[in-house]
């Protein structure tokens, strides 16, 4: 094993423990925001202001009892989670936080993140499948149909940036928007990702899959201990990447004035995913038929429509 | 009660035109309304004529009940062992009529008359449950709110009412398998279709224990993918025995328990209560009492209503406003708590009165509040009303129309949500409801925003109510000057040996009302509560029927619900705004 090679396992390492303490940082700062939104206080007894609270919920998570119901197909039933949780956690993998500062600065790096965000559906389908739990098959099923109709625009929606950049590397996508960051030229695109992202990360109010008031919590209602931790773990990290991919994408990744760039990378994550809290205290969830035809209907043309234009001004650009 | 004593006897006399000896004879009540008894094999073409034919016909069966008559000893004349009383309600004429069929003691048998009111189906479930009466022309007689292996029919007269009146009560495996293979609800057995398309159904139980239930409600879902095939709903889960518990309580001690027959309305459940018995023992309440119980009733409507409201846009997947409206509820409640003591069961009225006086400094409490809401509720209309994402998901969903919603015997908020502006506390105003200036909110759609919309709207009557409370409290006595008020005047006690005496009794065994029976109506935030009391002039009532409005809500459900997304199956039956309390009873 040569030294760079040792480096990279090592770095791996130190990003996955920092993406676990960024997910329970999280946990805790939502549950704050949506208590200040809401007048109650929120989480605040553990810690200073609370903030040692995800910590006490790990450790709780972690002892508590993991018990797999009646009926249920253990071997699935124990993968599922797994699923879910560790694709994102390689999507990061590529995720540029500074110039240079990545694991993998992958060519295809945005189609390998968008694939990975996608592959967590398996995780869930499969945990659906395996809790035996008829609430979780719904949920399963309303995932599966769900992202269908999302990644059908999520990737087309981020086309628009990568014909203005004329490449799927972080780096130079971020690079590239040194003069102006690509929201202003991609207004459309970057609300379609934003939507498309919501979903992808099963937040309100696209989280039909778990919607609690008719399904409980989907494909998550037979899981507990550290199997529900490692779902409820890869929702979060599906929000940071999604933010993050947001940022690199639209937003300037890394780019601006005075700080250091991966403190202004994290300042944009975190403003974005302040958003995704914002919403779901704000919003009610449409029914399952009418997103899904919102996707199709209604999103999808637009998408198209915009990488048409986009395509129409970059060829008209061209010499 | 506003009745007009004229045109009830002429309709009293024609029915005896039409149906001759079937019409057995009309009892002499302190009742608003006639009450007849009519041959069993006459009810349907009776019940019939009634919803059907008489002009300004009777469209709205309140309730349906049993009567076990063994043990009574001032008997009316036509009664046998079990007497089936049905309650009809015209909204054209503003009036009712109460029809009874008496029946045999130890196999009492009637027609059943389901095919003509759709909302008698549940009652005369609960009447086969209770009483063991068998309806002629039923299907099948199913218990409603008893387990199905139970034996016996709680509510006669020789059914044990406290489980120490048993020998221990032992589970086996056995007959721990043998009581779920009999609660086992068959969808087959019922007649619905397991396929569809020639695909198997997905056969769904939603609840007993599901966040969106309100309660221990349990429905079968019939699922063709997310669409609803047939539902069926399964009550009976938080049943208490209520009505059993009166014929032990005293007829003072019975009213905590009214507060919990819908454990969100706080006193209200108390008023129809105490309005049968107050009728029964000549009691008139003074005003500033039936100010205060006004007041606290519309309180107590804010209350549950700020809760439907949040719980309804929770229920549709909008987090925040339920916690907002909490604190709202916080500050409602702790002006309860001021004058009452307690915030959910108050147990606050009394006969002929209330519990005490309201305390210093309410007013500036109320005022408080009054003032505190009205923005609080624009913002609501904002947040919830006014959001498309809300329209979308409420908008032209759970829709029925008047004539449905009175023949499945819908009242209150559901029925004014068809267009249908028919209130008691403007119909029949009682507690002094008729010095009030407020409107009747109605919808024109029937669908699950208008029924919200129509809830929004009565908070905002209701804050009118209590500010005109507020403005014009009146001076006086808060308890009636009455030998059996409960307890009797403490001062004119301590002088009066003809009041220590009563005390003494009254305070000892409870008191004693007078041989009759009353009902008692009050439009509840659900809709109507009646509560009909027979007292044999003893300490306890003989028999205390209570008719709660999300019974009969309930009831609709089945065909209401297919068609509709598992989604709007949640937003539908947040819509009803039921307590499973005030179901079971």
């Amino acid at each position: 094993m040569t030294f760079a090679a040792l480096i990279t396992l090592f770095a791996a390492a130190a990003l996955v423990a920092a993406l676990m303490v960024a997910a329970g940082v999280f946990t805790w700062a939502e549950r704050r925001i949506l208590g200040f939104f809401q007048e109650r206080l929120g989480p605040n007894r553990v810690g200073p202001f609370g903030f040692l609270q995800w910590v006490a919920d790990t450790v709780k998570l972690i002892t508590k009892e993991d018990a797999p119901p009646p009926g249920a197909d253990r071997f699935a039933y124990r993968l599922a989670p797994v699923l879910a949780s560790a694709p994102i956690l390689a999507g990061f993998g590529v995720v540029a936080f500074a110039p240079g500062l990545s694991i993998a600065a992958l060519d295809m790096g945005l189609i390998f993140a968008l694939g990975m965000l996608a592959l967590t559906v398996y995780g869930i389908a499969l945990g659906a499948w395996a809790s035996r739990n008829r609430y979780a098959m719904l949920g399963g099923l309303r995932a599966g149909a769900q992202l269908l109709a999302y990644e059908s625009f999520l990737g087309l929606s981020l086309m628009g940036v990568v014909l203005l950049t004329g490449s799927f590397r972080m780096g130079d996508i971020v690079t590239a928007q040194t003069e102006l960051w690509f929201v202003f030229q991609q207004p459309l695109g970057a609300l379609l990702f934003l939507i498309a992202g919501t979903a992808a990360a099963h937040r309100l109010p696209f989280d039909l899959q778990e919607s609690e008031q008719d399904l409980v919590a989907g494909f998550m209602t037979e899981y507990s201990g550290m199997s529900f931790a490692l779902f409820f773990l890869g929702e979060y990290l599906a929000i940071l990447l999604v933010a993050a991919l947001a940022t690199t994408l639209f937003f300037g990744g890394w780019l601006g004035p005075w700080l250091p760039a991966p403190v202004w990378f994290g300042l944009k994550v975190g403003v974005i995913c302040f958003g995704f809290i914002w919403l779901r205290a704000a919003l009610p969830r449409p029914r399952y038929d009418q997103l899904i035809g919102f996707a199709w209907k209604v999103a999808l043309p637009l998408a198209l429509l915009n990488l048409l234009i986009t395509g129409a001004i970059v060829v008209g650009g061209q010499p | 009660m506003s009745l007009d004593a004229a045109p009830q006897s002429s309709l009293v006399e024609t029915l005896k035109a039409r149906f001759g000896p079937a019409i057995l004879a009309e009892q002499a009540t302190g009742e608003a309304f006639p009450v007849v008894w009519i041959a069993p094999e006459a009810s349907p073409a009776i019940h019939r004529f009634l919803k059907e034919e008489v002009p300004q016909p009777f469209t709205l069966l309140a309730d349906l009940w049993a009567v076990d008559e063994t043990r009574r000893s001032h008997r009316p004349a036509p009664a046998r062992g079990v007497t089936l009383q049905s309650h009809l309600i015209s909204l054209d004429r503003n009036a009712d009529i109460r029809l009874k069929v008496a029946c045999d003691e130890t196999m009492p048998r009637a027609p059943s008359i389901a095919p003509v009111y759709l909302a008698a189906d549940w009652y005369e479930r609960e009447a086969f449950d209770m009483f063991g009466v068998q309806f002629d022309g039923r299907a099948s007689h199913r218990r409603i709110l008893m387990p199905q292996d139970w034996p016996g029919h709680p509510l006669r007269k020789d059914h044990y009412a406290r489980a120490t009146e048993q020998p221990p009560f032992r589970m086996t495996e056995q007959s721990f398998s043998a009581a779920e293979e009999a609660n086992r609800i068959d969808p087959e057995a019922l007649g619905l279709p397991l396929l569809k398309d020639g695909e198997e159904l997905m056969v769904l139980n939603f609840g007993p224990h599901h966040p969106s239930t309100h309660g221990v409600f349990r429905i079968v879902l019939g699922l063709y993918g997310e669409e609803v095939i047939w539902a069926i709903p399964d009550i009976g889960y938080h049943h208490r025995g209520a009505e059993k518990m009166a014929e032990r309580q005293t007829w003072h001690g019975f009213i905590p328990y009214c507060d919990r027959i819908d454990y969100l309305g706080g006193v209200t459940h108390e008023l129809p209560y105490l309005m049968a018995v107050e009728r029964l023992c000549g009691i008139a309440v003074p005003p500033r009492a039936q100010v205060i119980r006004v007041m606290l009733c519309e309180f107590y409507r804010i209350m549950n209503h700020l809760l439907f409201y949040g719980t309804m846009a929770q229920d549709v997947g909008q987090m925040s406003p339920v916690f907002y409206m909490f604190t709202d509820r916080e500050r409602g409640h702790r002006v309860l708590e001021a004058i009452t003591g307690a915030r959910m069961h108050p147990a606050f009225f009394r006969i002929g009165g209330v519990a005490m006086d309201l305390p210093q400094g309410w007013d500036a409490l109320v005022r408080d509040f009054l003032d505190w809401m009205p923005p609080r509720l624009d913002d609501y209309r904002r947040m919830v009303l006014n959001s498309d994402l809300f329209r979308i998901r409420t908008v032209g969903i759970g829709a029925y129309d008047t004539a449905t919603a009175l023949n499945w015997g819908t009242t209150g908020p559901g029925l004014r949500a068809t267009g249908c502006g028919w209130d008691w506390r403007k119909a029949r105003p009682y507690s002094g409801y008729d010095g009030f200036d407020f409107d009747v909110p109605t919808g024109t759609r029937g669908d699950i925003y208008d029924r919200t919309v129509v809830r929004e709207q009565e908070i905002r009557q209701s804050l009118r109510i209590i500010r005109q409370c507020l403005d014009h409290m009146p001076g006086g006595p808060v308890k009636a000057d009455h030998p059996l008020t409960t307890p009797p005047d403490r001062n004119a006690m301590l002088h009066d040996i003809d009041t220590l005496i009563p005390h003494f009794l009254a305070t000892s065994f409870g008191t004693v009302v007078p041989a009759g029976e009353a009902t008692g109506q009050v439009e509840t935030h659900r809709g109507l509560a009646q509560y009909s009391l027979i007292s044999d002039c003893g300490t306890s009532s003989y028999r205390t029927r209570i008719r709660t409005p999300s019974f009969a809500h309930l009831q609709m459900l089945p065909h209401i619900l297919p068609g509709m997304t598992v989604a709007d199956v949640v937003a539908h039956i947040a819509s009803i705004d039921f307590v499973m309390s005030d179901v079971d009873r």
